[in-house]
């Protein structure tokens, strides 16, 4: 290293260097402690690939040479077709995700409010509201396509409540975390105009917290349409569907085009929301 | 509803109705509820149409939505009890007097799923670590400060979109077809995704690095891999970290799920229950993912903030 040589050839640096060798090296512990840190790391990854499999060279040289093989069948993507039916697919995934999402934040206004410790004061009531928002949350979108498929039968029906009981527990913590990060002045103001409680929700809380909530809805229907996209493969509808059907057959081509236009529908959605959300937070800033 | 409350502040507002007021010029009255109701009303008259035009908009996309989504009330009020049936019946029956009895044969199968879940997370693991190599090797050509040419740059960046824009589930789908079932096309699934997400992330913060340190180790001679080494990367690690233990979590909640297409994991086993309807042994599988998850998203938390506080004490 050059610039390295460049230290090393000023004797008066040298001198110090056999004078006080710690100054130039981390301590020994230090030093003990990073090479562990790697050691460590270096072990979990050798097991890690072990304990998966990853040694069994025969399975990966194959595997990649089959993915190769699969590449080579992708190309040109094909519709053979069924262009218009892949178009309904991507039309029933957008209707999920946005009937999904607006569905969801509906049922999670009043919950939000509940939830949030300045309108709702019992402790009780707060805590496990809470507790209940985290169970939904912490169970993936995924599982509750596989839960509804058994209970409405096969179709988009199945993944737009999916996407309802999923989002509803995110959307109800993060309404209430707005609720409760709201400035206190505007409600003071409203209650001392001699407003009933509703009214205090309504012009004290409610202007200050839609404009954060119908940001996040869009955020959401965003994210909504990535996850709608895989619904399907558990037979909750959508592009999904048609998209583990193709791969399960080896209709390759199809295949390909479906993981195109997915990949071009999801980048126009992120763009036109993120429009909308710029130009919702614009107007309700300017708001008299 | 303002202006009823209003006391009167000019002699004469008290006698002059709402109508009069508006009808005759604001500078004329210097009456603020007047002012004020004036300004209103014409703010809400030019924001009419565009409100009736998003209206009208928003019953045409949900309509559409009804019809395409197929959505059937009938279904739901007959599925909803179905739902909460179901529900109530993955959870166990456990008599009083035999709580510890109940548990234990509510989660008959315990060392079973904790092996599974051990191998959903040495799959978010491995998946992780070679999602960080992939990033680390595509993001400096990507990041705009340190792209040494248009091309590359370009095909860094395409490449780390297309990887992160495809969902884990359909690599998996892909993979599970070329290696056969098991953990393997999981972690190259996790693998692929992370690349790009991670790979994103990490350039964003390559772009925000101090130019002074790149100029330095510049000046003194060092070539573009040590500009890399000793001036990019001090800076940047512990967002990295950060980063990456936070893309730790996500892969966890995947790697649990990606299971549903063959690639190992805890998922394969849920995958299973909810088709036989095993009920109680759903609930148990589920309830263990919950723990596994938020242990984990707790545990990174706080590793997380160590690593940026500790950066900044340094």
């Amino acid at each position: 290293m050059t610039a390295r040589q460049c230290i090393s050839g000023d004797v008066r640096i040298d001198m110090a260097r056999e004078k006080w060798p710690w100054i130039f090296s981390p301590p020994a512990g230090q030093r003990a402690r990073v090479y562990g840190a790697w050691l460590a790391l270096a072990g979990a990854t050798v097991f890690g690939l072990w304990h998966t499999g990853f040694f069994d060279l025969t399975r990966l040289v194959n595997g990649f040479s089959k993915l190769g093989w699969l590449l080579e069948f992708m190309f040109p993507p094909a519709a053979h077709g069924w262009f218009l039916d892949f178009c309904q697919g991507i039309f029933q995934t957008l209707g999920m995700a946005f009937l999904g999402t607006l569905f969801a934040a509906l049922i999670a206004l009043p919950l939000g409010f509940l939830g949030a410790r300045n309108v709702v004061s019992s402790f009780i009531i707060h805590f496990s509201l809470r507790r209940s928002f985290d169970c939904l949350r912490g169970i993936d979108t995924l599982i509750w396509a596989l839960v509804f498929v058994h209970v409405v039968g096969l179709g988009p029906f199945a993944g737009i409540l999916a996407i309802i009981v999923s989002d509803m527990g995110s959307f109800a913590k993060l309404f209430s975390e707005a609720i409760e990060n709201i400035d206190r002045k505007q409600v003071d103001g409203v209650r001392a105009a001699g407003a009933s409680e509703i009214e205090v929700i309504r012009f004290g809380i409610l202007p200050q917290v839609i404009p954060i909530i119908l940001s996040q809805a869009l955020y959401y229907f965003e994210s909504n349409t990535r996850s709608a996209t895989i619904l399907g493969i558990v037979g909750a509808g959508g592009i999904g569907l048609m998209l583990s059907d193709r791969i399960r057959v080896n209709n390759w081509d199809e295949a390909c085009l479906i993981i195109i236009m997915i990949l071009i529908t999801v980048s126009v959605i992120d763009y036109l929301s993120r429009m909308i959300r710029q130009s919702i937070i614009q107007t309700e800033e300017y708001r008299p | 509803m303002i202006s009823r409350a209003w006391p009167s502040a000019h002699p004469n507002s008290a006698l002059l109705d709402r109508e009069h007021v508006n009808s005759m010029s604001i500078a004329a009255t210097h009456d603020p509820v007047a002012v004020y109701e004036q300004a209103r009303r014409e703010l809400r008259r030019a924001r009419r149409a565009k409100e009736v035009l998003f209206l009208l908009l928003f019953a045409a996309v949900f309509a559409f939505s009804l019809i395409v989504g197929e959505v059937n009330l009938s279904t739901l009020a007959q599925g909803l009890p179905d739902l909460f049936g179901y529900i109530s019946d993955t959870l166990p029956d456990i008599s009083r007097d035999h709580i510890i009895a109940g548990v234990r044969e509510w989660f008959w199968a315990f060392p079973k799923w904790l092996e599974l879940l051990f191998d959903t997370i040495v799959i978010a693991f491995l998946g992780t670590l070679l999602g960080t190599v992939g990033a680390l090797t595509f993001c400096f050509a990507g990041s705009r400060n340190l792209a040494t040419n248009r091309w590359t740059y370009f095909i860094a960046r395409r490449l780390m979109e297309v990887a992160r824009s495809v969902p884990e589930l359909v690599y998996a789908l892909i993979f599970v077809y070329a290696f056969g079932l098991g953990a393997v096309p999981g972690v190259l699934a996790i693998m692929v995704h992370s690349t790009g997400a991670l790979g994103k992330l990490f350039s964003e913060v390559n772009e925000d690095v101090h130019l002074g340190a790149v100029e330095g180790v510049r000046g003194a001679g060092g070539n573009w891999f040590q500009i890399i080494r000793l001036a990019v990367l001090p800076q940047v690690l512990p967002n990295y970290l950060s980063y990456i233990l936070l893309r730790f979590e996500i892969n966890v909640r995947s790697a649990a799920v990606i299971g549903f297409v063959g690639a190992g994991g805890i998922g394969q086993e849920l995958m299973f229950v909810i088709r036989e309807f095993v009920y109680t042994d759903i609930s148990a599988i589920v309830l263990m993912i919950i723990a596994t998850v938020s242990v984990i998203d707790v545990t990174c938390e706080k590793l997380r903030h160590r690593f940026i506080e500790g950066h900044h004490g340094a």
